[in-house]
């Protein structure tokens, strides 16, 4: 196959940025959207260009490194991460746009390189279990039913890729955010900080600069791992809770 | 032994910190002989901690925990990225919660005889020990376990034993213990105890007075080559699999920490004990930039087989019953499919070296789920292996519900690392190395769903414990940016740089690593011979001395420059590759993961040699000459040293 491809340039965070068209040939229906950008950057490298810079580690749709915007969508068309993409997913001859993940909380760092610190951040006010280790009961104190622990996993497996953000018109981290006040909010062990926590998580948030959430659903659309928007719900539920209470 | 000029043979080690009496005890006893350090001087001391998997992000938390100051690193852009996360399977634990006959006991047994009588039966034993701790802790955290109805936990079986110790989180397990620990490890960076540096590599390791006191990182968007002090250094940074180019690594692993530690005086023990993984998806083409892991828990349902004829290229499904061998099922009917994975990996190896391979060039053999779908409905596999069978059709364009999946080999673990005693401790005092990036605990080949239960042991449980013997030293001197140590060493990475960019040369660095991986696994992947290393390490010279001189690193330091952090890498992976080879080449025996053709039984199994390879081989780094080989005598005590045997 043969493809155009329009990826966006940008030095550092103080450039300005800009398209730029390369052609690429010989790609195989085989290869993932990641190992063609290799493929491109050799030909850069050895040419005497600067190579395309972009995040990627595991190329297996777990870490959550990768993760660029293409043809408008974010991780492209097949609703998975951007490594678990295949070139068998476009047609010889296509042109494909390639940009960064763009919202105001995301800097770019350089080509298609954001800094995503922010979900540390959101993490670090309040997205965890405060368990002392060394302190623990015996694993099987406390049962755990078998739907609260599956939905519990459903909301856990987010790859804290960032693409709910790219995706949403407001910038919106929320599903994010959710997600992890989802999981952790089902469990007995997650009870005591339930209401700090989100709380917390969504005063980070906020102050971050991730715009408000209102339901538009984008995220949910392009999330590879599926996180539902119900996820939302449950965190406006219990942030509603806990601010009445307010003794969080 | 046959001398092979190329090592030299130096003086014996031994393990100065390994307690005896009885094996149950010794773990009590290295704690309560250990010095404390009383809270309020906790405070004073401080923990440099590289890498952010399950190893490093547990040990930084439970030391930011207890009160030291510590100091963080990571090359990606989050410590939740780290190729901990990528773990599919599960880990183990010796909680008997299926009343199958399991103990703390066993499980030491099974990892004893997993590794082939080459890993220290007291360090295994704590393994197995602390096992039943970590399975609290993750619980505690909020770890999403598989549960049973009954909301007691879920449990299965993996290769190389017969009880199901083994807890998962679907195929995710290793992505939700190491969110547990980077939650844990974010709530102690919110709490000040623990700083992160992410986008930091460390470079160089510095040592003062013969103890380890620092490192050198470069600020990976800046370029800024920066000194950070410590009184203690762990490095957390994991496993060496990329030398092969192709693994099932995540792309940014690499040596350079663990190397440039050995550079500086550390012994790197056992180099040559690699894992192969048989549960992998073939390769596709030679735009293959990594390869992917299939959970070894599809083996518990799969059945694995090929044809029997060979250049048979029939659609798997109209190939008859006759007409297939189920060679694991047939050659080990006690594990049948369950076979430890360096059994499993040969095996496929073998067939496909008979022509009765599958796929693409014949390297490949069936994993088919016919008969589980048939026997426990396909929901039942859905919801076991789901994700797994997701994955494989995204990756290959084909769907595992209707044809067998094609599996084959690729490089997973390595069992080699710094060497370090049983406070975890390298040679040189102060730097402490924990996880995949020791080489403690696996001996010559690791079972599945322990590699986890090593770097949470490690971080949550054993090093907390013995590094204070170490800090109870302090407080130590004050050193800064102008002591002559930490001068060389940042002096050392900037001409490193300066070289590296100043080449322009006409070969990229992936073109360089993939010949290297080439060599790697033609000549020291799954079977090794005396020529075929003596030929590599020839070989692996040639390439260096070209990559010295011809490599082209473009753009320059002061910017993000993914090609000159892969190229710094590779120039140390061409080190490693040579001490891998000469490591293989001079431990004439096979066992576990290194199986060397010249050593193996009638019927093909490896053929261990006690008499003459009873020991670890550490290395200490050449410095311009050559490597010097020095022996930690092995013994066992509790399990028999015995022909491992899984028929």
């Amino acid at each position: 196959m043969k493809i155009t491809l329009r990826v966006w340039r940008q030095q550092n965070a103080d450039d300005k940025g800009t398209m730029v068209t390369y052609h690429v040939d010989d790609v195989s229906p085989d290869m993932s959207f990641l190992e063609m950008l290799d493929v491109l950057n050799e030909q850069l490298t050895l040419a005497g260009d600067d190579p395309i810079a972009f995040d990627h580690d595991c190329r297996e749709g777990i870490c959550g490194m990768c993760g660029v915007v293409i043809n408008g969508i974010a991780h492209g068309p097949e609703n998975t991460t951007t490594c678990q993409l295949h070139m068998r997913s476009f047609n010889d001859g296509d042109v494909i746009d390639v940009e960064p993940w763009r919202a105001q909380p995301f800097t770019v760092v350089k080509d298609l390189v954001v800094d995503r610190s922010a979900f540390d951040r959101i993490i670090q006010a309040g997205g965890y279990i405060s368990a002392p280790t060394g302190a623990a009961p015996d694993a099987h104190a406390v049962p755990v039913p078998k739907k609260s622990a599956d939905h519990a996993f459903d909301a856990a497996t987010c790859i804290g890729c960032g693409a709910c953000v790219a995706a949403c018109p407001n910038g919106s981290a929320m599903l994010f955010t959710a997600a992890k006040v989802t999981h952790l909010g089902l469990l007995p062990q997650g009870q005591p900080e339930r209401d700090s926590r989100v709380v917390g998580m969504v005063a980070q948030h906020d102050a971050e600069g991730f715009g408000g959430c209102t339901q538009i659903g984008e995220c949910t659309a392009v999330c590879p791992k599926g996180i539902d928007i119900s996820d939302i719900s449950r965190l406006n539920r219990d942030l509603l809770g806990a601010l009445a209470k307010g003794d969080h | 032994m046959t001398d092979y000029d190329l090592y030299v043979e130096g003086e014996q080690i031994a393990d100065m910190t390994a307690p005896s009496g009885p094996i149950s005890e010794r773990w009590d006893f290295r704690k309560f002989n250990a010095r404390l350090v009383n809270p309020a001087n906790r405070r004073k001391l401080s923990v440099i901690v590289v890498g952010t998997g399950l190893a490093g992000a547990s040990a930084a938390a439970t030391l930011g925990e207890a009160g030291y100051n510590v100091k963080s690193f990571c090359y990606q852009d989050s410590p939740r990225r780290a190729h901990s996360i990528a773990a599919q399977g599960g880990i183990n634990a010796a909680k008997n919660y299926r009343n199958d006959g399991d103990s703390i006991y066993r499980l030491f047994y099974d990892t004893v005889k997993g590794g082939d009588f080459r890993s220290r039966e007291s360090n295994v034993y704590r393994l197995a020990q602390v096992s039943v701790e970590i399975i609290d802790q993750c619980v505690a955290q909020g770890v999403p376990f598989a549960r049973e109805y009954g909301g007691l936990l879920d449990n299965r079986s993996f290769g190389g034993v017969q009880v199901s110790r083994t807890f998962y989180a679907r195929g995710q397990t290793g992505q939700q213990l190491l969110i547990g620990a980077y939650q844990a490890l974010e709530r102690q960076i919110a709490a000040g105890t623990v700083e992160m540096n992410t986008r930091h590599e460390m470079l160089e390791l510095i040592v003062v007075d013969g103890k380890a006191r620092g490192i050198i990182v470069r600020d990976m968007t800046t370029g800024e080559i920066e000194t950070h002090f410590a009184d203690a250094v762990v490095l957390a940074s994991g496993g060496y699999g990329n030398v092969f180019f192709l693994s099932t690594n995540a792309m940014g692993c690499n040596v350079t920490a663990t190397w440039r530690a050995h550079r500086k005086g550390a012994l790197f023990a056992n180099p040559c004990y690699t894992q192969i993984h048989p549960t992998c998806i073939p390769v596709s083409g030679h735009h293959q930039s990594k390869l992917t892991l299939m959970s070894e828990s599809l083996r518990n349902d799969g059945r694995i087989w090929v044809p029997t004829k060979g250049g048979d290229e029939r659609n798997p499904r109209d190939i008859p019953e006759d007409e297939r061998d189920y060679y694991l099922e047939r050659q080990y009917p006690a594990f049948g499919n369950l076979v430890p994975r360096d059994i499993a990996s040969r095996a496929a190896k073998y067939v496909c070296d008979e022509g009765r391979g599958v796929g693409p060039g014949g390297l490949g053999v069936y994993l088919d789920f016919a008969d589980a779908i048939k026997r426990l409905g396909r929901e039942t596999v859905e919801a076991k292996y789901g994700n797994l069978f997701d994955m494989y059709q995204q990756i290959t364009g084909e769907n595992p519900y209707e044809v067998p999946m094609r599996i084959y080999p690729a490089v997973h673990y390595t069992m080699g690392g710094l060497w370090v005693d049983y406070d975890l401790q390298s040679s040189i005092p102060g730097l402490f190395v924990t996880g995949e990036a020791n080489f403690s605990d696996h001996g010559a080949n690791r079972l599945g769903a322990s590699a986890l239960m090593q770097g949470l042991a490690d971080g949550y449980f054993v090093l907390p414990a013995t590094i204070n013997d170490y800090l109870a030293n302090g407080p130590f001197d004050d050193i800064d940016e102008s002591h002559p140590a930490a001068q060389e060493a940042a002096e050392s990475v900037r001409s490193r740089i300066d070289t590296l960019l100043s080449i322009n040369g006409e070969r990229t660095v992936d073109s360089f690593h993939r010949d290297l991986g080439n060599i790697m696994w033609e000549y020291c992947g799954m079977e090794r011979t005396e020529g075929g290393l003596l030929k590599a390490i020839e070989l692996i010279r040639e390439l260096k001395e070209e990559f010295w001189s011809n490599v082209k690193v473009t753009g320059q330091n002061e910017e993000l420059n993914q090609t000159l952090e892969r190229a710094g890498r590779v120039a140390d992976f061409f080190e490693l590759g040579e001490l891998m080879c000469i490591d293989a080449l001079h431990r004439a025996e096979s066992c576990g993961g290194h199986f060397r053709a010249e050593s193996q039984t009638e019927d093909g199994e490896a053929l261990r040699d006690d008499d003459n390879f009873a020991y670890v081989g550490a290395w200490e780094y050449g410095d311009g000459g050559k490597p010097v080989l020095r022996k930690e005598d092995l013994h066992y005590e509790y399990v028999e040293m015995k022909q491992r045997s899984y028929k």
